[in-house]
């Protein structure tokens, strides 16, 4: 009995892996909370003009570190390895891969010539024994955690045909200082934490940067000259400036898609309505004309549609309108009030912030209402920002009490694979560039 | 609501002072209606410079509280800015800014805005009672600057509040 059973049960995996494999040689969907990541073997990249292993085990260390960080991944410790690969050149002993369970095998060398590093990488897939990849990178050696993230991104693309979004950066805003007096910088780091980089002094209170979507500028909040009012900040040069003059409080700054445009709350009066400047001529167009809170604007990746919060129904709701303004249309029906409405990249999803029963969520909807999902929930999860792929989010959770602060977390949009961001300090309003190279 | 009452009793008593000119004298109606100093209140009381922001946020109340989302003002919030009203006439050369404020169960924007809101509607009630607009600045801050750190409600209330702070030039 047991042996027909046993039979029986190795012929269906056998048709399972050659029905998945037969359409895609290897892919995973990550749209599925993946609870069993691809293994996959991460050479170390060969450096044989550095005998210390410097640059390439660096480089080696922050692929795995990548793809093990998107839950997708399974890098298979290499004291399991029984092959050792000398070249990217000659083909691997598959065998010795399988065995291990590799399904991909990633392979690299570094070349050194007149100061520029060259990087050369191989992708397999261990069973079909095909190359998936094969390439190569030119960069200086200050661009190395840049190229790391570059392959890492093209691992990932091929592996699952989606665009991947390590070569990112994330714009936040960094807090230090008791509760009562806390001091806010605007900052700006790698997507996995690393390089962060400080870039206001801290005298005046700042909040809510946003990437422009080359991720040249961050639009902000700053409070310098004593009132709240929007500022650009040139990454490169260093330098700000105000999005215009208003008769009022700017606040809730957005980049169009476009990065032409900006979409900001005007506080007039007994109400905060949205308008849109234009960056040529700083030409302004009012986009609503009520007296509720209208704020937290986000526009549609092809920008025909924008999605906000207001507070018309008496509580905080979401609503999409056309880009100009008009056919304004709730989407937002749960228990609770919405808020922080961000459209995902891929224009299929909308994140926010959930508040109900005094708990702070983030979940995600399809852009018609529909298909409300929680994805955590607890004291205060705040301010969610799409990876590029639209796949990951980041957002933030503050933790209650005198000494409680902000830190920033990543999570796959099926919930899974929740990780905290190691950043020097507390650290609140995330937003995700686009895809640096 | 006795106390209520000798606070209204106190305003009107000062501005009986100011309009017939006696202001030296003013410290000893203070005695008078607070308790002759046998209480640390009635010190910081003789204290307080007349027309300093000390007086102003001790014997006047620089600060008015709302509930939880709402911009309205309650009973005690209308007396508190009547009395900065009665003040602030007393003291024409001062200016104020409003500081608007929200406590930390809200996202970051809707609170600026929030909070935008409750100190227009401060400042909407001084003037009404008479105090010029460009006298009146309005700062919103939002959830950003709370007074009171804890995370449970005795913190909120002290938190969600629109403080009028003097500008003495």
């Amino acid at each position: 009995m047991t042996n027909r059973m046993n039979r029986f049960i190795f012929s269906l995996f056998f048709l399972l892996f050659y029905s998945t494999t037969s359409q895609a040689a290897l892919e995973i969907d990550v749209t599925e909370g993946n609870l069993r990541p691809m293994p996959i073997a991460i050479t170390t990249v060969i450096d044989r003009q550095n005998e210390q292993l410097g640059l390439g085990l660096d480089i080696t260390k922050v692929i795995a570190s990548d793809l093990a960080g998107s839950g997708l991944f399974y890098p298979i410790n290499p004291k399991a390895f029984l092959d050792e690969v000398n070249s990217v050149d000659r083909s691997p002993n598959f065998n010795s891969w399988r065995v291990i369970n590799a399904e991909a095998l990633f392979t690299a060398e570094l070349v050194y010539d007149n100061e520029r590093y060259r990087i050369n990488y191989k992708l397999w897939d261990t069973f079909t024994e095909k190359s998936l990849e094969a390439n190569y990178l030119v960069f200086s050696k200050s661009k190395w955690r840049n190229v790391a993230h570059m392959i890492a991104d093209t691992i990932y693309t091929r592996l699952t045909d989606e665009k991947g979004y390590f070569d990112t950066q994330i714009a936040f805003i960094a807090e230090s200082g008791p509760k009562t007096e806390r001091i806010k910088r605007l900052a700006i780091m790698d997507q996995d934490g690393q390089n962060a980089v400080l870039l206001t002094s801290g005298r005046d209170l700042v909040l809510t940067p946003r990437f422009s979507p080359n991720g040249k500028e961050l639009v902000y909040l700053s409070y310098r000259n004593g009132q709240p009012q929007v500022y650009i900040y040139d990454i490169q040069s260093k330098q700000t400036y105000v999005v215009g003059t208003f008769p009022g409080i700017t606040f809730a700054p957005r980049f169009s898609p476009d990065g032409k445009k900006i979409i900001m709350s005007l506080q007039e009066g007994v109400g905060s309505n949205l308008f849109e400047m234009d960056l040529s001529n700083f030409d302004r167009k009012r986009l609503t004309n009520t007296s509720d809170i209208n704020t937290a604007p986000s526009y549609s990746p092809d920008s025909s549609n924008i999605v906000f919060e207001s507070d018309k129904s008496g509580t905080q709701q979401l609503y999409v309108m056309d880009a100009n303004g008009n056919n304004v249309r709730r989407i937002s029906f749960g228990t609770g009030s919405y808020s922080t409405p961000v459209w995902s990249p891929r224009g299929d999803y909308i994140a926010f912030t959930k508040i109900s029963k005094g708990r702070f969520m983030i979940g995600v909807m399809f852009t018609d209402g529909s298909g409300e999902r929680i994805i955590t929930d607890g004291f205060h999860n705040e301010g969610p920002t799409w990876a590029p792929n639209g796949r990951v989010l980041m957002f933030f959770r503050e933790s209650p009490g005198e000494d409680g602060g902000p830190m920033i977390y990543s999570v796959d949009i099926t919930g899974y694979n929740e990780r905290k961001i190691e950043t020097p300090g507390y650290a609140s309003d995330p937003s995700w560039s686009a895809l640096m190279n | 609501m006795v106390y209520k009452k000798a606070l209204n009793l106190s305003v009107t008593f000062l501005l009986i002072f100011i309009l017939t000119g006696c202001s030296s004298t003013r410290k000893n109606v203070e005695q008078i209606l607070f308790g002759g100093g046998n209480n640390n209140e009635a010190e910081i009381v003789s204290n307080a410079i007349p027309g300093s922001s000390q007086d102003f946020t001790v014997n006047v109340g620089d600060r008015v509280f709302f509930a939880t989302n709402s911009t309205s003002l309650d009973d005690d919030a209308k007396a508190i800015l009547e009395r900065q009203a009665s003040w602030l006439e007393l003291y024409p050369e001062i200016s104020i800014i409003v500081e608007g404020h929200a406590d930390e169960r809200g996202t970051r924007e809707y609170n600026i805005a929030l909070s935008a809101k409750r100190a227009d509607i401060a400042v909407a009630y001084l003037e009404s009672l008479g105090i010029a607009g460009d006298r009146v600045e309005t700062v919103p801050y939002g959830k950003e600057r709370p007074v009171a750190a804890c995370s449970s409600e005795a913190c909120w209330s002290q938190n969600r509040r629109a403080v009028s702070v003097v500008i003495i030039e």
